[in-house]
């Protein structure tokens, strides 16, 4: 018996075979990259974060120079409480560890919306979440024996999310080094923000203002500076605006961690 | 009666490297390239020629999801049914777009991070749809996948000149996958660091990508006046 190709029973079976079929050999693919893909994102995040405090790394030696460079992984509630340490080597399946917090995700899901209305108001933004079980974590890293502590930061440019990392000295207020990078902002003007003529400016003993609700400043091209503030990129306002932006708003939450710890300090 | 059976049974038994076959592959490169000529595709060429690593990923990648889209429509058109062939094309497209996206992701990751959406965005590329829908819905696997390599090709050669010429003068570097950015010119050279050159920074926008394959056009025409349109 010939088969009627344009019956409907035909067309049917045949985009049911056709959807099992597929379905398995995607499902089959993901599964079976999704080690290495995971591994991948690894690598570049403890790439990111390693240079944020000036050690240069490649996918392949990141994992032994995070190891040995990051002390312990800390992660801090939205009121800027420590609720996780992890000291050991990196777990990726364990979700607890604060390796995994996927700021990303956060940011896209709950921050951002309530950023942008409580533009600059760190006090009400942390009160509008505070219901949510958000948590931030932190890098306490060791070089040339002393402390550095990385904050990763989110945020918006024109095009598309920004992000990067933070580092801070012993004091929580000099900064370190930064590292930038962005999704798609315009070649040459916003996507400057990677590159190391922009983030070099922070490193040269500017500071982040822990007592002030404005911690620090990008401000427009050609205006003048504090130790509280860099030059932005000309041409690249909304992108530069972003990356200070994202910096006020997360060192803010992290700000009381650090003035905690700063006391404990003191009073030893 | 019988030079006509003869004529048949020949047909059928076409070598895979005739003259009509040979032809499958060159004539995409040149006068019937689906870049140049057809102007299809021309979105990815535009988007991710600003260094040669992405472009040479990226035209591989559309190579084998055309080889292989083709291959398997060219194996089923005797199955499919009429009725839904668009969206089972569409079906078998993007499943072999989402396998390199995933397979790039890694094992190129650097790159496939670069080349972002355009991945994704195979599937839309009118050549893949547009080959499949003319050529592999009706020939057999052979001629189909001499087609599918000759509209790869030609797709990938323009990508692959565009970005040589972007990234030499954006850049002053040239890159391949594995190979990561090789500088060609000392950095004393640069203005900044207090030399005479300084890099042509419109190459890395697109619309420089739009006059690049703009001149392509403009050469492969005035060469060829049969491809210039009457009207």
């Amino acid at each position: 018996m010939a088969l009627d190709k344009n019956s409907t029973s035909y067309t049917l079976t045949f985009s049911v075979v056709m959807v099992v079929v597929v379905g398995a050999a995607l499902a089959f693919t993901a599964l079976a990259l999704k080690d290495r893909q995971d591994a991948n994102a690894a690598d570049k995040k403890m790439m990111d974060i390693l240079s944020a405090i000036g050690v240069d790394a490649t996918r392949e030696n990141a994992g032994e120079l995070f190891g040995q460079y990051v002390k312990s992984r800390i992660a801090l509630d939205i009121q800027g409480q420590a609720v996780a340490e992890e000291n050991g080597a990196l777990d990726l399946r364990n979700a607890a560890d604060p390796f995994n917090i996927d700021v990303m995700k956060d940011y896209r899901a709950s921050i951002k919306t309530v950023a942008k209305e409580k533009a600059g108001d760190v006090a009400g933004l942390k009160q509008s979440l505070a219901s949510e079980d958000l948590r931030f974590p932190l890098y306490i890293c060791e070089k040339d024996g002393a402390q550095i502590a990385v904050v990763p930061v989110v945020g918006s440019g024109l095009w598309g999310p920004i992000w990067g990392y933070v580092a801070l000295a012993s004091d929580f207020q000099t900064i370190y080094g930064t590292q930038f990078d962005h999704k798609s902002e315009t070649p040459g003007l916003g996507a400057e923000i990677k590159e190391s003529f922009f983030t070099d400016k922070f490193k040269v003993g500017k500071k982040i203002n822990l007592a002030s609700p404005t911690l620090f400043e990008v401000v427009k091209g050609g205006a003048p500076t504090t130790e509280y503030s860099v030059d932005g990129i000309t041409g690249g306002t909304i992108t530069s605006k972003g990356v200070g932006e994202m910096m006020n708003r997360t060192l803010g939450i992290y700000a009381t961690y650090f003035q905690s710890q700063l006391s404990t300090q003191a009073s030893r | 009666m019988s030079t006509q059976t003869a004529e048949v049974v020949e047909k059928t038994r076409e070598p895979l490297f005739s003259k009509k076959n040979r032809k499958l592959i060159t004539d995409p490169l040149g006068d019937s390239n689906p870049i140049t000529v057809q102007v299809l595709g021309i979105c990815s060429a535009l988007a991710i020629t600003v260094q040669l690593q992405q472009a040479v990923i990226m035209s591989a990648s559309v190579l084998f999801v055309l080889m292989g889209g083709n291959v398997v429509v060219s194996l089923l058109r005797n199955m499919i049914p009429d009725r839904i062939r668009i969206i089972v094309q569409l079906v078998i497209v993007a499943s072999l777009v989402i396998i390199v996206d995933q397979i790039l992701k890694a094992y190129q990751p650097d790159i496939s991070e670069k080349l972002s959406v355009f991945v994704g965005l195979i599937i839309t590329n009118c050549i893949l749809m547009g080959r499949i829908e003319a050529f592999a819905l009706g020939n057999k696997p052979g001629p189909t996948v001499m087609d599918a390599i000759g509209n790869g090709l030609g797709y990938a050669w323009i990508l692959l000149a565009v970005a040589v010429v972007r990234e030499l003068l954006g850049s002053g570097a040239i890159s391949l996958p594995g190979m990561g950015q090789v500088k060609l010119l000392p950095a004393s050279w640069f203005t900044l660091e207090g030399g005479f050159y300084e890099n042509n920074n419109l190459m890395i926008l697109p619309p420089m990508a739009l006059v690049l394959v703009g001149m392509i056009i403009w050469i492969q025409r005035s060469r060829n006046k049969a491809l210039i349109e009457e009207n």
